[in-house]
């Protein structure tokens, strides 16, 4: 009905020019770029590394690598995928581009230490790759002690020192979104009128904040009894590994959370665009995700029910465990709702979004069996276990990752990719993923171990269906890589606002200038409102649009 | 014999169909609230399916009824599902009084067993079937985890405390044990059988070698060895408390305190004697730490506990008033 959308003439991407002008930028949205680069990275070469160990699998005595190279293979599977993959990926990409957009601000509160966190993320993949190629790392990504600190022949130490760098990465990030969400919100955008990605992304950064320095003091107490000898956790020099394991959960479990929450925030901005509704229970949504994590807190040790901990401790962390089930569960039914008497229509974002929902109700719910005491004591450190955190993991965390790689992408790049082949890639992923790891519950209620390099014969079958899973999983991970790059420099223009939806980061160019909006906006609408917003253009019923909701001067 | 797909591993022990029907139960409610939701979110899909390329969704955005029904509703059921695996944790981690008690070592990567009669195994183990089995299970080095999946049970072997399980076979057969708690190079090769055995064909395989000391024995050996005879003397006059009738008393401490005498109390008083001083005794007992391997640990713990039948002399030595009594 309208010309074809141009591009603007200045953006943020082609203001200025050179590799200066990206490594000293202190704009968000490039630094989110950067960070993108860094972790697209570390997803491959964690993938790499998964294809190896699902190639191997595929015969009971294992017919690709040696047992200390499979079990350097699924630790650094596990290193890359989560401190250099999943946690960082939405926040500091996603969140970095958008969290300044959708509250109408110019910038993070603090542009340069975002730049700072990106060089730290920097220092630490560089210590972490050093020991990968120098050595490699055996200990699973858990760094349980002794043998971590005492018993492992591999690169310990520069890949713990690694992890402790990029921790600080994490917390200077989660200090950038409170200080800005609570500060530089624009004249008109109330605490409920924030998108729930906002809401998602602040719970993350508490538990950033709060849990963060845990991790690194106790990697720190394990790289000094590894290297000094001092004893913490060894108990021939007096120290307990139990310890190190309360420790090591006490800031890993809430680390879940800081992978899901924000893909929980995508999948509220998709289901709302794209059913042009408001989010059903908004404020419901809004406090689950705080109470994630708040009680996300309190629920470490059940990872630990049968180390021989006390019965009460086990009583009681199990108890808190079914408490943090209920939160998410409010989510998805909030969701569902969501979609009755909408205009559900399905773009990619949008099949990412409701495969979210058929995935994280399979790992969410699996997480019930562990949580129980009762039938932990069978399937804990099986194959069940595997398959729960994937489903939260890759079910989960990286589809609502990609599903908001989609959606923005027309935002962050001004061009729009391939419908077709992008939704051919979401159907793959979808069966890949499921054929992938669906097996490996079977697997693990028959009681196959996890991180066994060899197994008994009669578990043959299912891991034949597994790696059949991963090699589907993995063309639909290359696909998007490839045609989502094209888009970005052949893409066709897509106009500032091609859903449309109803976020302040539409309401500025695509890409967008340097400093986010010329103007700044002012919000009248709530959160998601559809009705009132008639620069949209969209039929509301009764035609009852309201003065312009957009009071630019 | 089993499917080309199983689910269910074999039924081998008494925790089994309690695991098994636990795991049904919160399998069921979980297929309950999937179908549900999948099938709503077809629901919509069909019914919702937007029209015209500029139709808006209702304005509709939000339920308090709904909310606080799927919010109390997945609570009651969540909270029954906590209270049933409580029940099944419990009775896994109470282990009744007449155990068979078998010690266990793991090791980087092997796993060495040995029988009440001293009969020693590696990476066997060989039980009656219908008796209650304890595995007292201790590790030379790192941490592992003992696991028998047709039993339905597990728990970590970790260095520097001792960890019991118990379960009771009901079915004689041969099952899988794993080491499941990953432990470095050789993990995934370190397990063997469990062969679960009609009583008469175990007493009979149990004296088929009768090479080894068992293990009260080789630990009376030790007990006179290390000269520890020389200080704890079975009448209560030596230097150290008289160790006769201690096994699962009560221990009145130096600080006031009292503690049950069981198996980590007895390793951890060889190992760190300061730790706890038994009230009326002095601190002068040497460590032992790095002196004993974790068998010969064993071996003590299963001397010291068969003193528990002996007479408790009348200066009780160590032993707290109330439980000095009993028997």
């Amino acid at each position: 009905m309208t010309v074809a959308p141009v591009l603007p003439e200045k953006h943020y991407l082609n203001e200025t020019y050179g590799i200066r002008s990206w490594l000293l930028t202190t704009d968000h949205k490039r630094i989110a770029l950067l960070y993108l680069f860094s972790v697209t990275l570390f997803f491959f070469i964690g993938g790499f590394f998964a294809m190896m160990i699902r190639l191997h699998l595929l015969s009971p005595s294992g017919f690709l690598l040696s047992a200390d190279t499979y079990n350097r293979m699924f630790t650094m599977h596990g290193v890359a995928m989560i401190f250099f993959f999943l946690i960082p990926s939405i926040p500091a990409v996603l969140g970095n581009f958008l969290v300044p957009l959708m509250i109408g601000a110019k910038d993070l509160a603090f542009p340069r230490i975002n730049l700072l966190s990106w060089y730290v993320y920097v220092v630490g993949a560089v210590f972490t790759l050093y020991s990968m190629v120098n050595g490699g790392l055996d200990t699973g990504w858990t760094f349980y002690t002794p043998l971590s600190t005492v018993y492992s022949n591999s690169a310990v130490a520069p890949a713990v020192v690694g992890v402790f760098i990029t921790g600080f990465s994490s917390i200077l990030t989660g200090l950038n979104f409170l200080v800005t969400i609570h500060t530089m919100r624009a004249p008109g955008m109330t605490w409920f009128r924030l998108p729930l990605f906002i809401w998602a992304h602040y719970a993350t950064a508490v538990v950033m904040i709060l849990g963060t320095p845990v991790i690194a003091i106790t990697l720190g107490l394990a790289a000094m009894e590894r290297v000094f000898g001092l004893g913490f956790f060894n108990p021939a020099l007096g120290g307990d590994p139990i310890l190190f394991q309360h420790l090591f959960w006490f800031y890993s479990h809430p680390a879940v959370y800081i992978m899901i929450l924000p893909a929980m925030g995508v999948i509220s901005e998709l289901i709302a665009t794209f059913a042009r509704k408001k989010v059903f229970g908004y404020h419901f949504v809004a406090a689950a995700s705080l109470a994630i994590a708040v009680i996300g807190f309190l629920v470490w040790a059940h990872h630990m029910f049968v180390t021989g901990q006390s019965t009460y401790a086990a009583l009681a962390f199990s108890f808190l465990t079914f408490l943090v089930a209920i939160p998410s569960a409010v989510k998805v039914f909030n969701w569902t709702a969501t979609l009755f008497g909408g205009s559900i229509s399905f773009d990619t974002p949008m099949l990412y979004g409701l495969g979210f929902i058929g995935l994280f109700l399979i790992g969410g719910l699996t997480g019930l069996f562990l949580g129980s005491l009762g039938t932990d004591i069978h399937i804990h450190d099986t194959y069940f276990v595997v398959a729960h955190f994937h489903y939260i993991m890759v079910g989960g965390a990286i589809m609502g990752y990609l599903g908001g790689l989609h959606f923005w992408w027309p935002k962050i790049t001004g061009r729009m990719y391939s419908e077709w082949l992008a939704r051919l890639a979401a159907v793959i992923l979808f069966v890949g993923f499921n054929l992938t790891f669906f097996p490996q519950f079977v697997l693990g209620y028959l009681g196959m171990p996890r991180r066994y390099h060899v197994y008994p014969p009669e578990f043959q079958v299912y891991n034949v269906m597994s790696t059949a899973g991963a090699s589907i999983l993995a063309i639909g991970y290359l696909l998007p890589m490839i045609y989502l790059t094209y888009a970005a420099f052949f893409g066709k223009v897509a106009g500032s606002n091609p859903w449309p939806a109803t976020g302040l980061e539409w309401q500025t160019a695509s890409p967008p200038p340097t400093e986010n909006f010329h103007v700044t906006p002012v919000v009248t609408w709530e959160a998601y409102d559809f009705h009132n917003r008639p620069e949209l253009g969209l039929e509301v019923p009764g035609g009852a649009a309201h003065a312009p909701a957009h009071g630019d001067d | 014999m089993q499917s080309p797909l199983p689910f269910f591993p074999e039924q081998a022990s008494n925790f089994a169909p309690n695991v098994d029907t636990l795991f049904s139960f919160i399998l069921l409610t979980c297929l309950f609230f999937s179908v549900l939701v999948t099938l709503l979110i077809i629901l919509a899909a069909l019914r919702y399916k937007r029209k015209t390329a500029g139709e808006v969704g209702s304005a509709d955005h939000g339920n308090m009824v709904l909310e606080v029904g799927w919010t109390v509703i997945p609570l009651i059921i969540a909270l029954g599902m906590f209270a049933w695996g409580a029940a099944v944790y419990v009775n896994y981690r109470t282990a009744p009084k007449d155990t068979l008690d078998i010690y266990v070592v793991g090791k980087q990567w092997m796993w060495k067993l040995q029988q009440p009669n001293g009969r020693k195994e590696i990476n066997e183990l060989h039980v009656p079937v219908n008796r209650n089995i304890k595995l007292i299970m201790g590790s030379e080095d790192v941490i592992h985890d003992f696991y028998v999946p047709a039993f339905r049970v597990k728990m970590d072997v970790v260095p520097g405390r001792y960890n019991t399980m118990w379960f009771r076979p009901t079915k004689v057969g041969k099952y899988h044990f794993f080491c499941s708690q990953y432990c470095g190079t050789n993990h995934a090769v370190m397990g063997g059988w469990v062969t679960v055995m009609d009583p008469a064909e175990y007493a009979a395989w149990l004296s088929d070698e009768g090479g080894d000391l068992n293990p009260v024995s080789a630990g009376e050996k030790l007990f006179s060895q290390l000269a520890c005879n020389t200080c704890h003397l079975p009448n209560g006059t030596g230097r150290g408390p008289s160790l006769n009738g201690v096994y699962g008393g009560k221990v009145l401490l130096a600080d006031g305190s009292t503690i049950i005498a069981d198996e980590a109390y007895i390793r951890e008083s060889i190992l760190q004697p300061k730790a706890k001083i038994v009230a009326g005794y002095q601190p002068v007992m040497p460590t032992f730490q790095g002196l004993v391997t974790e068998e010969q640990i064993m071996n003590l713990t299963a001397y010291i506990k068969s003193l528990e039948t002996q007479p408790v002399p009348a200066k009780g030595a160590g032993v707290a008033p109330a439980a000095a009594g009993k028997k």
